[in-house]
């Protein structure tokens, strides 16, 4: 199974002799206790997990309260780039990131096939460990249950969180007006194609990486520049097209990007030729695009270089007087022309 | 990107329309038979460049859109039966039968599972032997030397419990319909390369000495089909109808014998019906009669259900070439990607879907989109 980890394999242990999840780790007696205080507190309570108790008490916040809710079953469990605790934590940072908020509070809910193995446990928690201290966030309460064998695919997380409105607000992609630019902080698609590749296991030299990452950099980097932000979404399922789409249906623009401006990288675009998919319409986990005010977009593209996961950021397009088409692609050829909304993903299961 | 890069460069596109503008003193029209091609001319909107100089006819080269319904309902029927799993490539699974697609049949209980590759499914059935595994085989010569290894893979380990819907179509056949058609408007073929790399170019030379109508082995990128189209039109304009290969890159004049042979040990040519054309000659391939214990019909057919065609889709004069799919009364309205009344709405070789997708010319200019 490609769900274990490369780097905690254990040539010692055969599979029989690991330490696995069993339906007594769920269900509330002894078994349960020592996953908690010996696993689950040691690795995440420094950040701030209120062991013990049954609902955590927060602290009184200045200004308004944002809140949010994600649920993560991505398959295989580790991919390049990333791994599930990462996904579950900077997935719930950055949809508060993007909102505007300063993200403070999370909660972490795993769900456990029973059979997991225990080291892939300790695997995800180290990695929430760190993806909550690298994002400054506390996991403040949880929940563990476990379900039997193929009720679950190992291991599937929901976190939620907490954020403080930070001002001034983000005008909101109704407020977009023609002029406005159009920019993304990073090459698209690396997210969906890394779990393709480690889920299909394609032998692919080199092979893409998810561009898993916070976008709270980013997003500060944007606002100490004072570029006058209209919105910012992260790109995830659907991609880039998806959020376009999104975009141009609550507001009365058409949006036309040139497909010669989006950043991709080799390794994206090689798998998508190869399987007949367009990058813009798949996910990313650290990449967003961003809508600024006609005129700033050289300078949000500027004020976001400085940030090492949005170094790539590009300007891609900009909002136009409406057409028939509320997306417009402009390929090779010069011409514009409508660019589809993803019925669907095209991969299932990579968040 | 090497071997991309070059054929996708805009310049050398530009130069190429515009050589193709100067050699075509009347407008040509010219059929691309495969749909990966349709999709790249809409793509990057070649069609629509070449307005009133070369009108681009859509051919039948997707083999999930020319897939009867008869084949699909048996296969949904197949999956919804007990101890029978239903494996096939993605698109397959998502084309609408008469009474649902195989992804409605998975819904409903039955076993269905997409595969990328027919040996995939043979890799099914050894892990699952408590499983009666079918392979919905379909494709025209590109994917059939895969199906052909599956099936001499299946009979080496002696598996009992793999067989085939063999669904898998001849493309030669299908333009010897189209060309001999009272109603035909095609006055040059771009021929599917791909298909080519296996075939070979040399076999549509009757086709050209019968019809007048030259053939041109093209490729899929903006340069390829530029290329082939100004080669096709530039065979029209000095009326010397001929095969040329533009895809010399890919396939070659005798095409892969390799793969040519492991066809033909385990597949023979047969009659089959195309949707939208009806029963072609020679137009399909069955197993040969040491391969026949693979065949699902034989095994568990035939079909208990009729099929409940339906009015509102005209998939088989799109398929034929008849119409474009935005002459279709459903296109867009009844008939979108999420909801689709046929094949080529579904599939990623799919005219229709390639008109919805990148709005072709006609959507363009005011036919409604949801």
């Amino acid at each position: 199974m490609n769900n274990h980890p490369s780097s905690l394999s254990c040539p010692a242990l055969s599979a029989t002799d690991r330490e696995r999840i069993t339906l007594a780790h769920g269900e509330g007696g002894r078994l349960m206790r020592r996953l908690l205080h010996e696993r689950i507190f040691p690795a995440i309570g420094g950040v701030g997990l209120q062991a013990g108790g049954d609902a955590a008490v927060l602290s009184q916040l200045a200004g308004e309260v944002v809140f949010t809710t994600d649920s993560f079953v991505v398959s295989p469990l580790f991919f390049p780039g990333g791994d599930i605790g990462k996904l579950c934590v900077f997935g719930t940072v950055n949809d508060l990131a993007v909102t505007g908020a300063r993200p403070l509070w999370i909660s972490l809910a795993l769900i456990i096939e029973e059979g997991l193995d225990l080291e892939i446990l300790d695997a995800v928690l180290q990695s929430i460990r760190m993806a909550a201290s690298e994002a400054e966030v506390s996991v403040v309460t949880g929940d563990t249950k476990v379900v039997p064998r193929g009720a679950a695919d190992g291991l599937f997380i929901n976190t939620a969180g907490v954020g403080v409105l930070v001002s001034p607000r983000f005008v909101g992609p109704a407020g977009l007006q023609c002029g406005d630019e159009l920019l993304v902080t990073g090459p698209i698609g690396q997210h969906g194609m890394a779990v393709m590749v480690a889920r299909e296991q394609l032998e692919l030299e080199p092979c893409p990486t998810s561009d898993c990452a916070s976008l709270v950099p980013a997003v500060e980097a944007l606002r100490r520049s004072e570029v006058p932000v209209v919105a910012l979404r992260d790109a995830t399922r659907g991609g880039v097209a998806a959020v376009l789409h999104e975009w141009a249906a609550s507001c009365d623009c058409t949006l036309a990007v040139e497909e010669e401006s989006i950043p991709v990288t080799p390794e994206v675009r090689g798998v998508c030729e190869l399987l007949g998919l367009e990058p813009l319409c798949v996910a990313n986990e650290g990449t967003m695009v961003v809508a600024v005010r006609e005129g700033f977009g050289a300078a949000a593209a500027h004020a976001l270089r400085s940030v090492p996961t949005a170094r790539h950021a590009a300007l891609i397009g900009r909002a136009q007087k409406k057409g028939l088409s509320p997306v417009l692609i402009q390929r090779g050829l010069g011409r514009y022309l409508p660019l589809d909304e993803p019925a669907g993903a095209p991969l299932p299961r990579i968040c | 990107m090497k071997f991309l890069d070059e054929f996708r460069d805009p310049k050398a596109a530009r130069r190429l329309l515009a050589e193709i503008r100067r050699a075509a003193r009347r407008p040509w029209t010219l059929m691309e038979v495969c749909g990966g091609q349709t999709h790249s001319l809409l793509r990057h909107g070649i069609d629509a460049e070449l307005e009133g100089v070369v009108e681009l006819i859509h051919g039948p080269g997707c083999p999930v859109c020319v897939t009867p319904l008869e084949a699909i309902d048996f296969a949904r029927e197949l999956s919804l039966r007990g101890g029978t799993m239903l494996a096939s490539f993605g698109d397959m699974l998502r084309v609408p039968g008469s009474r649902g697609s195989l992804l409605d049949a998975r819904a409903a209980g039955g076993h269905v599972r997409p595969v990328y590759s027919p040996v995939d499914a043979v890799e099914l059935a050894r892990r699952h032997p408590e499983m009666q595994v079918v392979f919905f085989a379909v494709g025209f010569e590109t994917t059939t030397p895969t199906t052909a290894l599956a099936v001499r893979q299946a009979a080496a380990r002696g598996l009992e419990n793999f067989s085939l819907l063999v669904a898998h179509v001849r493309v030669l056949p299908a333009m010897e319909a189209i060309a001999a058609s009272e109603d035909c408007r095609v006055q040059g073929f771009l021929a599917a390369g791909h298909v080519c790399a296996v075939t070979g170019c040399e076999e549509y030379a009757p086709l050209v000495d019968r019809y007048r109508t030259p053939v041109v082995v093209t490729g899929f990128e903006p340069v390829d089909l530029l290329q082939g189209i100004l080669k096709c039109v530039r065979l029209l304009e000095s009326d010397r109808p001929q095969v040329a290969n533009c895809y010399s890159r890919t396939a070659r004049n005798s095409g892969n014998p390799t793969a040519q042979r492991l066809v033909s040990d385990v597949f023979e040519v047969c009659d089959r019906a195309w949707r939208g054309f009806g029963v072609i000659p020679q137009g399909g391939l069955r197993l040969r009669a040491e391969f026949r214990r693979f065949d699902a019909l034989l095994r568990f057919g035939p079909a208990s259900l009729p099929v409940l065609d339906t009015t509102q889709c005209r998939s088989g004069d799109v398929l034929a070439g008849r119409i474009k799919p935005t002459a279709c009364a459903s296109f867009g309205m009844l008939c979108t990607p999420d909801r689709p009344l046929g094949a080529p709405m579904v599939s990623s070789e799919g005219a229709c879907a390639a008109y919805y997708r990148y709005g072709g010319t006609q959507t363009l200019h005011g036919a409604p989109r949801p």
